[in-house]
């Protein structure tokens, strides 16, 4: 039920929008999220756009998984700081 | 679809993988809360491809499921007033009530619909002056708030027979619950990336603070979800508890203040009782005395019927992570997806229902 699927607004219509959920468009409220813009891309959940998505943050979660290991390890605990610190 | 396949990306999951295998050198257990990340996690096979040490375990994260059996005998009953038009999403029809289900009363008469949005259901009182439409409100932060704008929509429209029977409920104290109950040893939280959409991550602070609980909320995809163990695992092995988030494209600390503002509104909290949990102390959301009158509760005098689980089902076991679905004797023989004894098999994020999909399928 928490199912949220991401769309990108493509018309306002005061608070209602027409929004592309990858080439299926639908009319979704924008109650939820009154500041939305055309172009914006927003989680939608039952009907309404619930939070924002952020390409720039996707990005940069992307390229973090991407430099994973070229990284310096984390600094870990010997088995007898377990839990301790 | 954008923002789903680049982060089902196997060159970045095998390179999760790797890092938390070679990271995690003791054995840990993570919850994830929500059901839709156990859905995501049987799906992409998840639980198999981590090193067996580090444990993933479902959590109480379904609200059909943790929806209490009174409250589904009740809701059931409510049906059957004349004049009642009953609205639900799907998921609700084909739970076991006490003596049976929403979709048995259907066909026995009741007039039971299907709606996507509790918008719909709003555009359903308007077309059927005539008749009560009761909306069933099942579900945690992430819908409560679309609901409570049902409900102002409905006043802003002068309508006299749009009603909500409200059984939503917050996440935090079925977290609580779960951690006060101690029957399970848990080393961090996976958290429920759209609850945290509304709620914010901050809202999951109080892990770290009051039980020394690394969290870290996570998204649906695979590279969402093993990003997020990678960084439980990188907190345990350093010995650190805080609220981390590896949904940064969706998830803020201070989450979406107008959908907070509307469920405050229209909701306050209240005790709810909770299948596999119990009563927990302010978890409900009930309808403010503002707006009883779309109030299903105040406007219906719900009989009290006795209420019974369905007998040998182990779902309030499952919601707490005390046993994993194949441990309950029902499952998969009589209970399965076509024959569910109890809400867990019934739900698109029941765990039962989520293993029998797809590790009944991976058995062959």
């Amino acid at each position: 039920m928490c199912l949220a699927v991401p769309s990108r607004i493509l018309e306002i219509h005061t608070d209602r929008a027409k929004a592309d959920f990858g080439g299926v468009h639908r009319t979704i409220s924008i109650q939820l999220m009154p500041d939305v813009k055309v172009g914006d891309y927003v989680l939608v959940h039952t009907g309404f756009a619930i939070g924002k998505v952020d390409p720039k943050e996707a990005e940069l979660t992307l390229k973090l998984v991407s430099k994973m290991g070229d990284l310096s390890p984390v600094r870990l605990l010997k088995p007898d700081q377990w839990g301790k610190e | 679809m954008r923002f789903v396949d680049e982060f089902e990306n196997p060159v970045l999951a095998r390179k999760l993988i790797a890092e938390i295998a070679g990271m995690a050198t003791k054995p840990m257990s993570f919850m994830e809360f929500c059901g839709g990340h156990t859905h995501a996690i049987m799906q992409f096979g998840i639980r198999q491809l981590l090193p067996e040490y580090v444990r993933l375990m479902s959590g109480p994260g379904c609200p059909v499921c943790v929806t209490s059996q009174k409250d589904i005998d009740r809701a059931i009953a409510l049906s059957q007033f004349p004049g009642v038009l009953l609205t639900t999403f799907g998921d609700m029809m084909r739970v076991p009530g006490t003596t049976y289900t929403l979709q048995e009363a259907s066909a026995a008469g009741s007039d039971v619909r299907i709606v996507y949005s509790p918008m719909d259901a709003v555009r359903l009182a308007q077309e059927h002056s005539d008749r009560d439409v009761v909306f069933l409100g099942v579900g945690f932060e992430t819908t409560a708030p679309g609901i409570a704008a049902s409900i102002l929509q409905a006043a802003r429209l002068g309508l006299k027979n749009y009603f909500v029977f409200s059984m939503h409920k917050y996440t935090p104290p079925a977290m609580r619950g779960i951690l006060d109950g101690g029957e399970v040893h848990l080393d961090g939280i996976i958290g429920p990336g759209h609850v945290a959409t509304i709620t914010g991550s901050n809202a999951w602070k109080f892990l770290p603070l009051e039980y020394h609980m690394p969290v870290v909320v996570s998204g649906f995809e695979s590279v969402d979800i093993l990003l997020t163990v990678r960084m439980l695992v990188e907190q345990v092995m350093t010995g650190k508890a805080e609220v981390a988030n590896a949904y940064g494209r969706s998830v803020f600390p201070e989450g979406n203040v107008v959908a907070q503002r509307i469920m405050d509104q229209v909701f306050q909290m209240a005790d709810a009782d909770w299948r596999g949990l119990g009563v927990l102390p302010m978890s409900g959301m009930a309808i403010r005395p503002e707006y009883s009158a779309f109030d299903a509760e105040v406007r219906f005098e719900i009989p009290d019927v006795p209420s019974r689980e369905p007998p040998g089902c182990r779902c309030g076991e499952v919601l707490r992570g005390v046993i994993e679905p194949p441990e309950c004797p029902l499952f998969g023989k009589i209970c399965t997806p076509d024959t569910p004894r109890g809400p867990c098999m019934v739900s698109d994020e029941g765990a039962c229902s989520a293993y029998y999909l797809y590790q009944t399928e991976a058995l062959g």
